[in-house]
């Protein structure tokens, strides 16, 4: 397998960590891997204390990658290490969020690094299995994955006697079946478990009952794949490439109205004008830019004028919006602001779990009522139950699915609310 | 040592609460309803609907009192504008898709969704969009499911699967399109116990017994115990225009909270069985006639009074259906007025056996309560989800809430395995002894045992365990336990007293009636001569049908059911209950009634034939029955205390033997019952010791 002609031309800005082996031929196999740093992470880390590992991914200032940006040191720290029970190490690959499109990249083009990393979290809490938790869609990396894990096990990087140092660790990979909930991390686990895709009531959190009732660290691919980097380089040497609190690099998915779409790595805090105009090659067709969506479609959208802003966790939240997955979408002047809330809405009612009632009825109700408006039969009174409706939902829902509904909506209602009054009057969509 | 309590405010009151107690059910100890369709004692705890959410101080959002627990100093609101108004949000969604047939569906006026919006608004409906839809379904004869008005709180999935560990129960399909579903296809594989349609707060789940037939309010209810098998559950019947016509127990009084089975919950319907008898009949050459009340009772003193005048042979067989009351009054009679000690009814566990085993403890017996909190239990030879459902409900409540250890000696598989620590296919007492050591370790071990265990093996069963252990000799029917302690037995007098001179038991007067070793036979609720083909005895018969025995009969008057009269049951576990009358249908008398007309028409002075007077009787002069009378008239479940030890009574006549009836059966009066021939009985139900 070679990464030549599966990923886009770099950008001069880009900062090449994650990525460092996507262009190289058969950039998956082994032998590419160990020939460029592979597994010498998991060797170092061997001779470090789980406290050493620990101090060192916290230094780095590595945010979980899968959208809530929690620090994946403190997270390790969590697990009780000296619980009797078995402990696990979940890898979230259920990437599902709208606009992200990045795990399948680190999954297709260097395995060995994401395994190296669930290596190094499995040696921090004595873990002797793994989990690979794959989206249903991406059954094709099941493949791939299965065929870098039994490479793994050949060289003696996975098994009973990992590096003839005693430790062992079995890594397994497992299919979801298509579910945008069980990306959430509890309902991951109901799912790995063999139940529904349903997400449990925490606490207790997965660190401390996980997998199968047991302690378990459960973060993203990318999350994972950052991992050896920061051991063999140190948690300074990441941080140093982003903002405070936000170490290191991560790879942001440009899509949408752009020139150049693609998987980008960037250092965190990279100004989100630049990326657009300079790394994504500004607004396609030559339109102007309406709005972005920063972080994956669960965050509140961004109208054109607030898009001066580093992209980091908390310079986004400032913004009132959230760094989520890496996916930023762009959109162009002539996009449809009610459409976009519409087809949002769309995804997740089609998503929702059903498990509570805000979130089940409420994304019905919204996909349905969004639908009518967008098709001229709106009134006065829907715009204003538009924003209610999703205020009923936001914060009151099980799971951030139902946040993940309302935010977004709630921003378009009251940043483009001149466009949900375009279409009043049983006008048809002036947007095209 | 007592665990400090957490003191915290709830709307402004100081409430203290045990460590761990839910924010929920702190607020409902200080007499503050916190609303949840999902929140339901003793089930598994969802949030899903997010209708408890309440205030705390320090948090930045509102958070589910059923999943919170209280904390020291915590200060909690419930009822703030804010949470009103997520409430009403929570209301307004679920009213959405839901059908609004309120004037149609049979939950109408006792719907949880209704109350609720009675209470928090979303009264004006902002939904212009076309509802889903899905078509009705009837999943079996008594569970029919309308999809439009599920609110989908999971209560039906939890109590079938925690509660009854049959898990016939699932949910599928996602979103606002996820449907509660039979895990096998379009059917429910179930007890068909009814459950699910009681405990959904709304009209989701209907019942294909009542539906249609009346608004709640149109009914009168009346809380009695069920007639079928020994546990002695309460059911509150419902009646319309004299007709039963539904049975549930919601408002959790009795022994049984809200359980019930299907033989509690639907097996009401043979009160109008079009077989019923409804006037007495008297033989006259081969066949039997209908006859005034007057002149039966006038043609069994009669005869009665002959048979005695030239020192005839009388026998009389009471039953495990009538009532404590009615079985005592008929020992007495027989003894009393008709000089025999004759008298039998059909024994299904040697309670005998174990009473004397326990010599020396009197705290040997244990209560259904013992089941839910015991350490162990220990069931021996018996199926319990068949036979015993709520003791099987008890043991599954207790094994989800403490932890119990369930130990199953049976030679076929039984539900209660899904449970247990260990399983035994030894039978009997080598079953027992194989678990040996790690029963030695229960110090508190309650044991239940089928009628595999009887006669001296009972003492071997005893001697074998610690002796802090506590005992159920299970027997079969509602008042199986209530009729040996009254005494209808040849060989004991009410309370376990020996009987001077035993008569003969059940088997041998059967057999004497058919052969013509007995001049009379009088038979109150019971089918002793179901294969004999004559009686040579003059035989009198109460009863509710034409049973076997009934048709054989020369004077067969026809009997109330147990919900057309009020009493007392003593179950299983030994707790006496009072029965009310639902109902007073025309034509019939209670047994006590017709026992005390024939003792008039001879003109015996006994007791008067009143339930108070009889009860006041036993609770005077029988051993073990000196229950506290207002509790016992306000409805509680009254612990009987038969002395324990050497009664010197050596057991007489065949062995004892449960009938083995299932879920669906329920001796003679199940056939009587349509609602049990209704379900098709899985394959796979075996009822063994």
């Amino acid at each position: 397998m070679t990464g030549e002609g599966l990923y886009h031309e770099p950008h001069p800005a880009e900062v090449a960590l994650l990525t460092r082996r996507f262009r190289l031929p058969r950039s998956a196999s082994i032998d590419t891997y160990l020939a460029h740093d592979g597994y010498r992470a998991i060797e170092k880390a061997l001779g470090m204390s789980p406290e050493q590992i620990i101090a060192e991914v916290t230094a780095s200032a590595l945010r979980g990658r899968g959208g809530a940006g929690f620090p994946a040191g403190l997270k390790w720290g969590f697990v009780p290490r000296q619980s009797p029970k078995p402990k696990y190490v979940v890898i979230n690959a259920d990437e599902s969020e709208p606009g992200t499109c990045k795990d399948r990249l680190l999954m297709e083009l260097d395995p060995h690094q994401l395994i190296e990393g669930v290596l190094i979290a499995a040696r921090v809490v004595d873990a002797r299995a793994g989990y690979l938790y794959v989206r249903g869609e991406y059954r094709y990396l099941i493949e791939i994955l299965d065929r870098a894990i039994g490479e793994a096990y050949q060289r003696g990087f996975l098994g009973a006697n990992i590096l003839g140092t005693g430790f062992q660790f079995d890594l397994h990979t497992h299919t979801g079946a298509g579910a945008y909930e069980c990306g959430e991390e509890s309902a991951l686990l109901e799912s790995l478990e063999g139940k529904r895709g349903i997400p449990r009531i925490r606490p207790p959190f997965p660190a401390v009952v996980g997998a199968f009732r047991c302690p378990t660290v459960l973060n993203n691919v990318e999350t994972f794949s950052s991992v050896p980097w920061i051991i063999l380089n140190g948690g300074e040497a990441y941080a140093s490439l982003g903002t405070k609190k936000n170490g290191g690099t991560r790879l942001f998915c440009l899509s949408g109205h752009i020139n150049r779409p693609g998987v980008y790595e960037l250092p965190l805090g990279f100004p989100l004008r630049r990326m657009i105009e300079e790394v994504g090659g500004g607004v396609a067709n030559g339109k102007k830019l309406k709005a972005v969506i920063p972080g994956g479609s669960s965050c509140p959208v961004l109208a054109a004028e607030e898009t001066d802003l580093p992209m980091d966790y908390d310079s986004l939240q400032r913004a009132g919006s959230m760094l989520g997955s890496g996916g930023v979408v762009v959109m162009d002047e002539n996009t449809c602001m009610v459409k976009m809330a519409l087809r949002i809405m769309r995804f997740y009612a089609h998503e929702s779990c059903g498990w509570c009632i805000p979130c089940r009825e409420g994304t019905q109700w919204l996909s349905q009522l969004l639908a009518r408006f967008h098709g001229g039969g709106g009134s006065e009174r829907d715009i204003q139950a538009i924003g209610e409706l999703a205020q009923n939902m936001l914060g009151k829902t099980f799971c951030p699915l139902g946040d993940a509904a309302a935010l977004p909506t709630l921003s378009i209602v009251k940043k483009f609310r001149r466009e949900f009054e375009d279409h009043l009057d049983g006008r048809p969509c002036p947007y095209r | 040592m007592s665990i400090p309590l957490m003191t915290l405010t709830i709307d402004g009151r100081a409430v203290a609460a045990a460590p761990g107690t839910l924010v929920i059910n702190a607020a409902r100890q200080a007499g503050i309803e916190v609303p949840a369709f999902c929140y339901y004692d003793g089930l598994s705890l969802q949030a899903a609907c997010r209708m408890c959410v309440v205030e705390v101080e320090k948090a930045p959002k509102l958070l589910t009192a059923c999943t919170l627990p209280v904390a020291e100093g915590m200060v909690v609101r419930t009822e703030t504008p804010q949470v009103a108004a997520a409430r009403k949000g929570v209301l307004e969604f679920l009213l959405a898709n839901h059908p609004l047939d309120c004037p149609v569906c049979d939950k109408g006026g006792e719907c949880e969704l209704q109350d609720m919006v009675f209470r928090y608004g979303a009264g004006e409906s902002r939904f212009e969009e076309e509802k889903l839809h899905v078509a009705e379904q009837q999943w079996s004869p008594v569970v029919y499911f309308d999809r439009p008005r599920c609110i989908l709180c999971f209560r039906c999935v939890r109590i079938c699967g925690e509660g009854l560990g049959v898990g016939a129960l699932g949910v599928v399909s996602r979103g606002a399109h996820s449907e509660i579903a039979p895990n096998h296809g379009d059917h429910l594989e179930c007890d068909e116990c009814g459950a699910c349609i009681d405990i959904c707060p709304v009209g989701a789940l209907t019942s294909g017994i009542y539906r249609y037939q009346t608004r709640p309010w149109e009914m009168r209810y009346t809380g009695t115990i069920c007639t079928h098998c020994g546990d002695g559950c309460r059911t509150t019947l419902s009646v319309r225009n004299e007709r039963v016509i539904r049975g549930n127990n919601r408002d959790r009084s009795g022994i049984n909270g809200e359980f019930l089975c299907i033989k509690g919950r639907f097996a009401f319907d043979f009160l109008d069985h079009p077989e019923r008898l409804r006037a007495p009949m008297v033989r006259r050459g081969d066949r039997l006639a209908p006859a005034s009340w007057p002149e039966a009772i006038a043609a069994v003193a009669g005869r009665f009074q002959e048979i005695r005048a030239r020192g005839g042979s009388f026998g009389a067989i009471g039953s495990a259906r009538i009532t404590n009351e009615e079985n005592y009054y008929l020992q007495k009679l027989a003894r009393g007025l008709l000089g025999t000690n004759s008298i039998d009814h059909r024994r299904s566990g040697d309670v005998v056996a174990l009473l004397e085993a326990l010599a020396g403890r009197p705290g040997g017996l244990a209560s259904t309560a013992d089941l839910y909190r015991a350490g162990a239990v220990l069931i021996v030879g018996a199926d319990l989800a068949q036979q015993h459902p709520l003791l099987a409900f008890q043991i599954r409540a207790n094994v989800r809430h403490h932890g119990a250890r369930v130990y199953v000696v049976n030679p076929h598989p039984v539900r209660e395995e899904n449970m247990a620590v260990a399983v035994e296919r030894e039978r009997g007492l080598a079953g027992v002894e194989s678990l040996g050591e790690r029963l030695a370790g229960e110090s508190d071990l309650v044991v239940l045992f089928g009628d595999g265990i009887q006669g001296e093996l009972v003492g071997r069963l005893v001697g074998m365990l610690p002796a802090s252990a506590r005992y159920v000799a299970l027997v079969d029917y509602a008042n199986s336990r209530g009729a040996l302690d009254m005494g209808v037995a040849p060989d004991l007098l009410p309370g376990y007293r020996p009987a001077t001179a035993p008569g003969l038991g059940l088997a041998e007067m059967a057999a004497a009636a058919e052969q013509g070793g007995l001049d009379a036979l009088w038979v109150v609720g019971a089918n002793p001569l179901e294969h004999a083909s004559v009686s040579k005895a003059f035989l009198v018969v109460q009863e509710l049908f034409l049973t076997e025995t009934a048709r054989l009969a020369d004077v067969v008057l026809p009997a109330a059911a147990a919900y057309e009269k009020t009493g007392s049951f003593t179950n299983v576990c030994g707790e006496a209950q009072r029965l009310n009358r639902a109902l007073s249908p025309a034509g019939v008398k209670t047994d006590l009634e017709i026992m005390g007309l024939i003792a008039r028409a001879m003109g015996y002075e006994l007791a008067p034939p009143l339930v108070e007077a009889v009860f006041e009787e036993i609770r005077r002069s029988v051993p073990g029955y000196q229950i506290p009378y207002q509790a016992f008239i306000s409805g509680a479940a009254a612990a009987t205390t038969p002395a324990v030890g050497p009664m010197g009574i050596r057991p007489r006549g065949a062995p004892i033997r449960s009938s083995r009836d299932t879920l669906f059966g329920s001796g003679t009066l199940g056939r009587y019952c349509r609602v049990l021939q209704m379900v098709p009985e899985r394959d796979l139900v075996q009822v063994g010791e």
